[in-house]
């Protein structure tokens, strides 16, 4: 309920005793459409934890014996050969290409959907501020496989001078190294480009929503004080917006981590000998990429289970991601209203 | 400081269509001033144009001339936010802002004018607090949201909010509208106190209100139903009250409008 605009009405209902609301409240009569209704609700909601639950049980079931039988170490290894009498393999790669990959996508995309949900809220004229939404949320539509394809075919073709660009200036530091191999459309960098692209709608329509609810009441108390349009937008908008733009951030990062198709027509594996390379113009693959890529060879046990722990690490990693979101969520919350 | 505020002429507007017409008033400095009369008859529309709010809703534009002391706040040359800083306002409903602590909140306007010393900072959330007589209630909590404070505190925090800044003018929008009567004693107190430093206009449902505060009244009343409002008259206080001149005034404070 909080997730939102971090406020909810029954925040600010005496708890009593710190019951969970559904016991406190006394408004469920009994009859036949409280019982077939709050039935209905409360069956939808057990059916999701049990979900998400057994998804998390299977993951791990399916994953621990191939994990026993690894003779490298899961986490720090370099190695994928998880098959036969000797299976050596590690996430160490994978982890990396799907978190740089993850991080530069929400880099780019976070502050310019905040700019242009606060553009359509805030700046746009009435007449323009709807169908550009609308144009935003279209985005959202758009299958990954188009996003691939026209990362490949069309955009990829221009990433190769700003990646250029990018190593003329800063090439010093390891991680924007660009040497050209792979080609520039097949970096982690472009991927991430792509990623930015695609979770862009996500983080721009909840923005929009959060920012459009900001009571005119504060935004005129910013004026009043004598506030630029800007600084009344950095006293009222962002303040009030921030538990939304972070949950928005969150969904959008969930989409990242696990975004399969256009991620994997777009990177270019890595050599098996290849040197681990901090650099994000080089390639490699995400745990989801991996597991698309090696999609038809999975025909032992123990070879499945391998991949299975990779997608469980990629479960646990969101997992992370979302509690700490929640935790600095609450931690605010007192402010929030 | 305060400074006299001259309205001449004024036709306010929300697009095409005409909301107020042809006020004209004379607001001295270190005065209360209030504004009554029925609902939708302009008076916090006159009100908001006296800082240029009214020109923050689509559509919303005057005609006319308001000016503060020989300043005229509507010349082409005048920067609405510089006005805004000089004449300050505290809404209907109490507004703070809900993610800041009570400190924060006071200091608001202070850091959009670049003050960043925290000792001045402090010394006049305190100065600003006590002239809102709402420091000896927070005193021990400024670090707690503003939000969490009672009805009543939460507009004396945004009186407080509105004084940091040392406007010369202080407009108030029904304060007491969304309070019980023993904060609206408060407020009222608060405001009998604020006019030895601010000039003080206020609009209020609350005749009673009106007769408690000001120093001189101005009656606000639609001609007709769909016809702009317009001043019907404005002078003391007292005279209104006890002798008003048109017969309009009179009904309305006797409650026999119409």
């Amino acid at each position: 309920m909080s997730s939102i605009t971090g406020h909810s009405a029954i925040d600010e209902l005496p708890s009593g005793d710190g019951r969970p609301p559904l016991d406190a409240d006394k408004a469920g009569t009994g009859r036949l459409g409280d019982r077939i209704f709050g039935g209905l609700a409360t069956g939808s909601g057990i059916f999701v934890i049990v979900l998400v639950s057994l998804v998390g049980v299977f993951l791990v079931i399916q994953a621990v014996p191939s994990l026993l039988n690894n003779n490298a170490n899961f986490l720090t290894s370099r190695e994928w050969v998880p098959s036969g009498a000797d299976p050596r393999f590690g996430i160490v790669d994978l982890l990396w290409a799907t978190v740089i990959t993850s991080i530069l996508a929400m880099a780019i995309a976070v502050p310019l959907g905040v700019s242009v949900a606060l553009f359509i809220t805030q700046y746009a004229p009435a007449w323009l501020s709807k169908p550009a939404a609308t144009l935003v949320d279209l985005l959202a539509a758009v299958p990954s496989i188009v996003y691939g394809f026209w990362g490949l075919s069309v955009a990829g073709q221009y990433f190769d001078s700003v990646a250029k660009a990018i190593d003329a200036v800063l090439g010093w530091i390891p991680v924007f190294e660009f040497n050209g191999s792979p080609i520039a459309k097949s970096t982690l960098a472009f991927a991430g480009v792509i990623l930015a692209i695609m979770i862009l709608p996500i983080v721009t329509a909840i923005s929009r929503e959060v920012f459009a609810q900001v009571p005119t009441a504060h935004k005129e108390a910013a004026l009043a004080l004598g506030a630029t349009k800007w600084e009344m937008i950095r006293t009222a908008v962002l303040p009030f917006g921030k538990p939304g733009v972070i949950s928005a951030a969150m969904l959008g990062l969930g989409r990242a981590l696990g975004e399969t198709l256009a991620v994997t027509m777009l990177l270019s594996a890595l050599n098996a000998s290849a040197a681990f390379s901090l650099s994000i113009f080089g390639g490699g693959e995400t745990f989801a990429s991996r597991i698309a890529n090696d999609a038809g060879e999975f025909d032992s046990a123990q070879k499945t289970g391998a991949y299975i722990a990779a997608g469980l690490v990629l479960f646990i990693l969101t997992f992370i991601v979302n509690a700490a979101a929640r935790v600095v969520i609450e931690r605010r919350k007192a402010f929030s209203e | 400081m305060a400074k006299r505020i001259d309205v001449k002429d004024l036709n306010i507007f929300y697009g095409d269509f005409k909301a107020v017409e042809g006020v004209s008033l004379t607001v001295e400095p270190r005065s209360v001033t209030a504004f009554i009369g029925p609902s939708g008859c302009g008076k916090s529309t006159v009100l908001r144009t006296l800082n240029r709010m009214h020109e923050v809703i689509p559509g919303g534009r005057v005609e006319g001339k308001v000016a503060l002391d020989d300043q005229d706040l509507y010349a082409p040359s005048m920067d609405p936010v510089a006005v805004r800083r000089t004449v300050g306002m505290v809404f209907q409903r109490p507004n703070p802002f809900p993610t800041m602590s009570i400190r924060d909140n006071v200091a608001a306007g202070l850091k959009l004018n670049g003050l960043k010393n925290k000792k001045q900072l402090d010394e006049v959330v305190e100065k600003s607090l006590k002239g809102a007589n709402l420091w000896n209630e927070v005193k021990d909590r400024l670090d707690k949201p503003g939000a969490g404070l009672s009805g009543g505190q939460q507009q004396r925090l945004c009186i407080a909010r509105a004084i940091a800044v040392d406007p010369q003018v202080l407009l108030m929008d029904e304060p007491c509208s969304a309070l019980d009567p023993i904060s609206t004693l408060a407020i009222e107190d608060l405001i009998n106190e604020l006019k030895s430093q601010f000039t003080v206009v206020i609009v209020t449902h609350n005749m009673q209100q009106a007769a408690r505060v000001s120093d001189q009244t101005a009656f606000f009343n639609l001609k007709a139903t769909g016809q702009p409002g317009r001043l019907v008259e404005v002078d003391d206080t007292q005279k209104i009250f006890s002798n008003p001149t048109e017969k309009a005034t009179e009904d309305y404070i006797s409650g026999r409008f119409g």
